[in-house]
């Protein structure tokens, strides 16, 4: 069981890389990557989010959407999978709400650190895309908790290497017309290819 | 002579010249030839002999015996198959020219004339390709053309098969000097190794002519895997003694089987201080604990898990990579904590590709770049972590 979990955490970080193997969340990845710090405090934000938001969506699919989930309420027929994308993306606005005024009252300091990255989370396509592939591979409650913390980490980790290269760059002599986001989208291009080493591993 | 010849040429290329457009490539010429005229004016100053001409010429000596046992290496594996098959092996162009020249690979330099036959086209539409993307960019851009291509050119065919189609060089070189290096601002500006990155490209563009079985001997259609592949079959059966894969008797890319030479090239490289010992050791270290981790943990299905780390030594491109590939001073990590970090990563990384991922039965060249894009972040963390201990022992005080 608990190999079971460990090959899903690592198969979440690093080869199904949210940023550089299924390539979501693409627009804060290129635009936020500029500085390492800032980069760390939106990927520490991307877990965060990315850990609750994932397992209480799979708690809201298995529980009030699948076909036949309402039982409990005795319309057993019911099938509300179509109301899906808009739950998914209700619940993640909600959570990231609360959660930035709970740290707002708890822990001012994070609060601030994060700043305006937690509300632009609201939008990042990883963490939908984490609750879509959730529902679409079947995922038990500890699985959901498991692979939401680790594609948050993966694609963390991606932002933040991105951010080292995009620091290292400043010293590189770019042709005018890349400058920007042109050499941005070449290098996490390139970034996705050493990334290629881990397609095909089985766990 | 020559300096005559060049020093009246210089008109041509200076300010107002007719020629000012192709200064680039004069320059260049000059340079290699003799000495950079470009000095650096103002301060910081550094006055050393090591510019960037020598570094660049010492890691091509440096190259010096993998490059001779390699030319050897694709001469006797072709003999080898050749004497051991029947009448009637159909021989690709390069055995008809060497039979044509009346070269035989049976002898010592027989060998090593046949396996120049194979690797100097490589090598010509390498430099010729690579070489005019850099006189376009140069000319274009405005910025010199430097030594750092003599390497690049020369460490690209040293990792490809014996058998790749030359148009593929052409793509190959054409993607590693544009997108991995020129796009970024030309030599020690890139992130990833240009040889590596050109590589990888065709790994993954044109995995027929470059992994599998068939292409490691110069001869067409003759299969015959390299050690490495076998290992991920039935690892103690590799059809080969371990002194004979240090020594480089085994089939695999053009320079890369011979880890003595390999070896050599490290001890050139640790002396002169050009390459750091520090990513070398920390490679090996980084291979040797994970190798032995997965001997400890053991498994019955996948035989790779059995591989001792002395095998990983000398299979595939491990020692080339780790001496000539990792230690590139542009995209290896910078800071002497970094490069230990970066180094044992990449180890780990080789190992664990190699023993872990079926799809590939060689890691080494995605580690290194694996290691390459996270090199950037290991130095940021470092220097952080460097910046705050001091700042912690100063505020003790």
């Amino acid at each position: 069981m608990l190999e079971h979990y460990l090959s899903l955490f690592i198969k979440s970080i690093f080869i199904e890389n949210m940023a550089l193997a299924f390539f979501l969340g693409m627009c804060t990845f290129l635009a936020v990557s500029k500085r390492v710090e800032t980069s760390l405090g939106l990927g520490v934000a991307v877990v965060a989010v990315q850990a609750i938001t994932v397992p209480v969506n799979n708690l809201i699919y298995n529980h009030v959407l699948k076909a036949g989930a309402l039982e409990w309420l005795g319309f057993g027929e019911l099938d509300l999978t179509f109301l899906g994308l808009i739950t998914y993306i209700g619940v993640i606005a909600a959570i990231v709400q609360i959660l930035e005024m709970t740290l707002d009252k708890y822990f001012p300091a994070l609060y601030n650190a994060l700043g305006i990255f937690l509300p632009l989370i609201t939008v990042n396509c990883a963490i939908l895309g984490g609750s879509l592939l959730m529902v679409e591979r079947n995922y038990t409650f500890g699985e959901s908790v498991v692979y939401g913390f680790g594609s948050g980490i993966g694609w963390a980790l991606a932002i933040v290497a991105l951010a080292g290269i995009r620091e290292k760059m400043k010293y590189s002599n770019v042709p005018a017309g890349l400058r920007g986001l042109g050499i941005t989208f070449i290098t996490a291009g390139l970034m996705a290819l050493a990334f290629m080493l881990f397609s095909g591993i089985q766990l | 002579m020559l300096r005559k010849w060049l020093d009246r040429l210089d008109p041509n290329f200076a300010k107002n010249g007719k020629l000012k457009r192709w200064f680039p490539l004069y320059e260049a010429i000059d340079a290699f030839l003799y000495n950079t005229n470009s000095v650096t004016k103002g301060s910081p100053h550094v006055r050393d002999a090591l510019d960037l001409k020598r570094m660049m010429t010492t890691v091509v000596i440096a190259l010096g015996p993998a490059v001779l046992f390699g030319l050897y290496n694709i001469g006797y594996q072709v003999n080898r198959v050749l004497a051991a098959a029947a009448e009637g092996v159909s021989l690709p162009w390069q055995m008809k020219l060497a039979a044509l020249l009346g070269i035989t690979p049976a002898t010592i330099w027989g060998a090593v004339l046949v396996g120049a036959i194979y690797f100097i086209p490589v090598y010509i539409v390498c430099m010729a390709v690579g070489g005019a993307w850099e006189v376009l960019f140069a000319v274009v851009r405005k910025h010199e053309i430097n030594e750092g291509f003599l390497v690049t050119g020369l460490l690209f065919p040293l990792i490809l098969p014996p058998t790749i189609p030359l148009w593929q060089v052409a793509i190959g070189v054409s993607f590693g000097v544009v997108i991995g290096k020129e796009v970024f601002g030309g030599v020690g500006m890139n992130i990833l190794n240009p040889a590596l990155t050109a590589r990888v490209f065709l790994f993954f563009a044109y995995p027929l002519q470059i992994t599998g079985d068939a292409v490691w001997i110069g001869l067409d259609g003759v299969s015959s895997a390299t050690p490495l592949a076998r290992a991920a079959e039935a690892f103690p059966q590799l059809g080969t003694s371990w002194w004979d894969a240090f020594w480089g008797f085994i089939p695999g890319s053009m320079g890369e089987t011979s880890t003595f030479a390999c070896l050599l090239g490290a001890l050139v490289l640790i002396v002169t201080g050009i390459g750091s010992w520090r990513i070398m050791i920390a490679i090996l270290t980084g291979m040797t604990g994970l190798s032995l981790l997965l001997n400890l943990v053991g498994s019955t299905s996948n035989p790779m898990f059995a591989m001792p780390p002395w095998w990983h030594l000398v299979l595939g491109g491990f020692a080339f990579g780790a001496v000539f590939m990792a230690t590139d001073p542009v995209s290896a990590a910078i800071s002497n904590t970094g490069k230990w970090i970066y180094g044992l990563l990449i180890g780990a990384m080789v190992v664990m590709i190699r023993v872990l991922n079926p799809a590939f039965p060689e890691g080494m060249m995605l580690a290194i770049l694996f290691g390459n894009v996270f090199a950037p972040i290991i130095d940021k963390l470092v220097v952080m972590r460097h910046i705050k201990q001091r700042r912690s022992r100063y505020e003790e005080r």
